[in-house]
Formats: C-alpha cells, structure tokens, sequence
C-alpha cells in the first residue's frame, strides 16, 4: 500500500516502515527507515546484532523483533548504501 | 514534546467514539492491570500516519464484529507521557512501539501486536487480525 503524508513527499517509501539492514560486515540493524537512497540508509530507534558477539544468536535475535519489535539502543544511524546486502521490511518476517 | 491538542483530538475520538476508554494517567493505567478477571485490550494510540491511520480504524470493525473483549482501553503515545510510560512498564519484555496492541486474559499478556505488524497494512487487514484473536481468547 503506498500512501504519502503532508511533509514526506520527499522521503523514501520506505519512511516510517521498520525494516531489517544486513550489512556485509555482518551486522543485522532492525529499525524505523527515515530515508534511504543510493548513498545511505538513515534508521532511527534502531537495534543491532554483529555476527560473533556473547548473546543470542541472529536467527533468535531477528525471530525475537520479528515478534515484538526492536528496541530502540541506536536514536539514529546513517549506513553507506555500499555496505548493504539486504534491506527488507521486518514485518515480511514470519512473526514466529 | 507532545502533539498540539487540537491535532490529536479526532485521533482520540476516533477510539472513544467506539467505545474504547481513554486512560490518562498512571494511576487510571495502575486501576486497569489491577482488574486481571476476563479480557481486556491496551492500545497504544499514536499520531503515526504510516500505521495508525489503519490501526484505529482496524480496531473499530473487529469491535463491531462479534466477540469483543471485556474491556478496551487506550493511552496516547508522545502524548499522554505518564500513562503511556506506565503502560508499558507492565509488560517490560516488550519493545515499546506505537501504535500497537496488547491482549491480556486474566492478568496475562496473551497477545501483542507490534508497530510493524500494522506498517503498510490494511484496515481490513489490522481488524482480520483482532476479529481472529477475540474469537480465540474473549467470551
């Protein structure tokens, strides 16, 4: 469904959508897409798991904020585009 | 910094007028977990157009259509800051987001319905999703 509000006009039509960024270096972000275009994604009240890191593993991590949502650790982050292999909406994950 | 008023007003009739309460304190939101007998339904209202312009107009079909739970509440999120805050400090384990949906049934939580699950969705769709779980968990 592609709606446009007063003031985002300007914006991806992925603004305001929570989506999922896998980057190549490993990390798996999960959170509100701000705008995103050929040179960077912008998200804000983003979470983020990095291959390797103590915790749960990504696939428990990602089924985890497919369920309840992200929580909200990073206010904004800015990726270079180049870093990006996979840019998905969270909520076409299976909510488990 | 919280919405202009005037703004927000037909955001919050458009729940009150079906029939949902408006909780606005912490006080109003500790006096609703306290009653933990039968169903009741949380939402966490929100100014967001992306989705809740179809989450309260998702909520207002499955509430006309049949099974309904006892109770149905909502707290306006960035707007009524305190009742919110405590809304969600009853169920710490969840990310907050907004709009969402919590279903308790006898003081539990047995349902949630988060911020991406209503993204980009229908109104259909949202109500879909309520009518299918009242029918599960309300009398």
């Amino acid at each position: 469904m592609n709606r446009t509000f007063p003031g985002h006009q300007d914006r991806s039509p992925l603004h305001g959508i929570t989506v999922v960024v896998e980057t190549a270096g490993g990390e798996t972000w999960v959170g509100r897409c701000d705008d995103e275009d050929a040179e960077r994604v912008i998200l804000l009240d983003a979470d983020v798991h990095r291959d390797g890191e103590e915790g749960s593993g990504r696939d428990e991590w990602l089924s985890k904020a497919a369920r309840f949502g992200p929580w909200a650790r990073h206010p904004r982050v800015v990726l270079p585009r180049r870093a990006v292999r996979a840019l998905y909406r969270l909520g076409d994950l299976e909510a488990g | 910094m919280p919405y202009n008023p005037i703004l927000v007003r037909p955001m919050r009739e458009e729940l009150l007028s079906a029939g949902v309460e408006e909780l606005q304190t912490a006080d109003e939101v500790d006096r609703f977990m306290a009653q933990k007998e039968g169903s009741a339904l949380l939402v966490f209202n929100s100014v967001c157009g992306c989705a809740a312009g179809m989450a309260r107009p998702g909520i207002r079909m499955a509430l006309d259509n049949g099974k309904r739970p006892d109770r149905v509440v909502s707290v306006f999120a960035g707007q009524d800051v305190e009742a919110t805050a405590k809304a969600r400090a009853h169920i710490p384990d969840i990310p907050p987001s907004s709009p969402s949906m919590a279903l308790f049934k006898d003081g539990e939580l047995v349902w949630f319905l988060p911020r991406h699950r209503i993204e980009g969705r229908s109104a259909e769709d949202v109500s879909r999703d309520l009518t299918a779980v009242f029918e599960e968990h309300c009398a």
